[in-house]
């Protein structure tokens, strides 16, 4: 069965893109860069990397995505061996999947979270409950073995019927099920993001704290630090924003635009979707969380507090604020805006695999569609079981992030160089819309590869706290989060094995209390002026090694018996992930194998 | 809010919106291709 998916609409076509781009980090990520990074100021570094990356790197993807696709390809590997026929970017392309599953394993999983919380807004679970039963109902519910509603395995349940429902609409093929998503989604987001915003801006002064004030979080979020300007760590997050922002790197884009004819536009397409994405989270995402946060909690709350976490352990509170009805409103229109926001991403992810299958082992629609959920579906399971563990931030460490900027630069390398920038820029304006300038030409040559070189390396090696003042001017400190020190664990400075039958201290001091109750033991370390350093915590079942007034040192033994290290469970997810890349290789490889049998000719 | 930041604020975000406005209206204006495209209720 050949593949003949079309898309039904310019219109549908550019919502799905831009549903693709948009996703929660337009409305959680972006305001808490622009508060960490020069305020107001880091527009500046913003828009420059969306002129010098962003938009050149939109347009790359889906030149790629239109040229593959004119060949019948319609997922990465076989799109970049019609551009090169070097068998090694057959294997690049392989990100172009293997990107898209990883993510959507857990993706899924904060989708289901969003599903559950309009469900829970919708019943008025939050309405009287402070901001740290908020907080708590958050910990309770990914905790797998309890239930906040009564219903066993609760986060498994709304895992499950988030990935179905995502599998379903695959199932309805590009204009089908995508691009109807995309059409009532995203026009419902961007309503919500409206009136939520409005709400943020209008909100002003609660006088429920000193400086509870909207405006005040207005303030914070845009008053230009100029001096940031010259921090190279401002620059730095500007250009991981609007890299990330954009959903660059994953494989979509070239996806979605390989249904697109060559004679018709994909220049015009491209800006649109990528100034939409701009306009939701410049606009919209800059108004709600943080001034709406200010507004009942404090600047210094805030500033403490700011991140991720608060979409979900602090925005019911605070609609809460408006009342039982508002709140539960308000609570439906957030997260039902971040589930739109979520929902047209996961769908984007679904694809490339879709179309592989469907182009090189003549699968139908729905059997691709089955095959991707239960891919994520194996993938994403320990992602809800062990996220405590931190399965969850090792994915989206490895599959959403650094797999991204690898890839990103390697397509970008072989359109500018080795494809060569005239046919490229001969596809970017074959059929366009508008008057593309060729200046961009010579950026998408010298200064998108550059710049994405600069992410990778900064990626590789980031120093200390990210700070590269420091590392150029004083002394370099390769920090935990970069890549290097992620692979070789260099934050786990104990229990380093998998299995062990001693728990080491992670830290040195005194030992002022070791002591247990009906369930557990308890050792608490603190440095030389009784400061609390941390305590531990570990079943009965374990024996204590330890006890008051001994002095311990990093690795030295605080509980006897049979423990499973963190470890286990981060190298775990990772060899997974090894094993999905392996495995989509292997098909790759098989799918090349029965195109030379057939003798299918590219071009 | 400083008055600096207000203007920050209002510049920047009346800019994006008229850009990805115009954007869009000319993805709404511009002139469909002649079959076959690539759309099917085009």
């Amino acid at each position: 069965m050949a593949n003949r998916e079309q898309w039904g609409t310019r219109i549908g076509l550019v919502l799905a893109m831009a549903g693709n781009a948009v996703g929660l980090g337009n409305f959680l990520r972006f305001p808490v860069q622009a508060v960490q990074n020069g305020g107001g100021v880091f527009i500046i570094p913003y828009l420059v990397s969306f002129l010098l990356m962003g938009i050149p790197l939109l347009w790359i993807e889906w030149s790629i995505g239109r040229f593959g696709g004119r060949s019948n390809n319609h997922s990465t590997p076989f799109i970049m061996d019609s551009m090169d026929r070097r068998s090694f970017w057959k294997y690049v392309g392989v990100f172009g999947i293997f990107t898209n599953i990883g993510v959507a394993a857990y993706y899924c999983y904060i989708e289901s979270w969003t599903m559950s919380y309009v469900f829970h807004s919708i019943i008025q679970t939050f309405t009287g409950m402070s901001q740290e039963e908020v907080a708590a109902f958050f910990v309770k519910y990914v905790d797998v073995g309890k239930s906040t509603t009564g219903i066993p395995f609760e986060s498994v349940l709304f895992y499950l019927i988030c990935l179905g429902l995502n599998t379903y609409i695959l199932s309805r093929g590009l204009s089908g099920g995508v691009e109807k998503v995309a059409k009532i989604g995203m026009p419902l987001l961007i309503l919500f993001g409206i009136l939520l915003a409005v709400r943020g801006i209008t909100l002003g002064n609660t006088g429920l704290c000193a400086d509870c004030d909207s405006h005040v979080g207005m303030n914070f979020l845009w008053e230009p630090q100029f001096d940031k300007l010259l921090d190279l760590k401002v620059w730095f997050a500007a250009a991981g924003q609007i890299f990330f922002t954009l959903s660059l790197g994953m494989g979509t884009i070239q996806c979605y635009a390989s249904y697109v004819r060559s004679k018709d536009d994909i220049a015009l397409n491209a800006m649109s979707a990528g100034w939409m994405n701009g306009f939701v989270e410049i606009v919209l995402g800059a108004s709600i969380v943080i001034p709406i946060s200010v507004g009942y909690l404090g600047l210094d709350w805030v500033k403490e507090n700011a991140g991720f976490s608060m979409a979900f352990q602090t925005m019911p509170y605070l609609f809460n604020q408006w009342g039982a009805f508002l709140g539960s409103f308000a609570g439906v229109m957030w997260f039902g805006l971040l589930f739109f926001a979520g929902i047209t991403s996961s769908l984007a992810m679904g694809t490339p695999w879709m179309g592989f299958m469907q182009d090189e082992f003549k699968w139908s629609r729905p059997k691709a569609a089955f095959t991707f959920g239960l891919l994520v579906l194996i993938m994403g399971l320990p992602t809800v079981f062990f996220f405590q563990e931190g399965f969850f931030d090792e994915y989206d460490y490895w599959a959403g992030t650094a797999s991204l900027v690898i890839f990103a630069t390697f397509e970008t390398i072989l359109f500018s160089w080795i494809f060569g920038i005239d046919r490229g820029w001969k596809e970017l304006i074959q059929g366009a819309d508008m008057k593309v300038p060729v200046f961009f030409k010579y950026i998408m040559v010298f200064v998108t590869p550059i710049f994405l070189i600069i992410i990778l390396l900064g990626t590789l090696i980031t120093p200390k706290n990210g700070d590269w003042q420091k590392a150029f001017t004083e002394k370099y400190e390769l920090d935990h989060g970069s890549l290097i020190g992620k692979l070789t664990h260099s934050n786990i400075v104990a229990n380093r094995s998998w299995f062990a039958d001693r728990f080491e201290s992670e830290v040195s001091g005194i030992v002022t209390d070791a002591y247990s109750d009906q369930k557990n033991h308890y050792v608490i370390i603190s440095d030389e002026t009784g400061q609390v350093i941390k305590t531990y915590a570990q079943p009965i079942t374990k024996e204590l090694a330890v006890s008051v007034g001994d002095k311990v040192e990093i690795a030295t033994p605080l509980f006897r018996g049979r423990f499973v290290n963190p470890i286990f469970y981060l190298d775990l997810s990772r060899l997974m992930l090894l094993a999905l890349f392996i495995f989509i290789s292997v098909l790759v490889h098989k799918a090349h194998q029965k195109r030379k049998k057939i003798k299918r000719i590219y071009l | 809010m400083t008055t600096a930041a207000l203007v920050t604020m209002i510049s920047v975000q009346a800019l994006v919106t008229i850009i990805s406005g115009y954007f869009f209206w000319k993805i709404l204006t511009a002139k469909p291709k002649p079959e076959p495209d690539s759309y099917s209720e085009e």
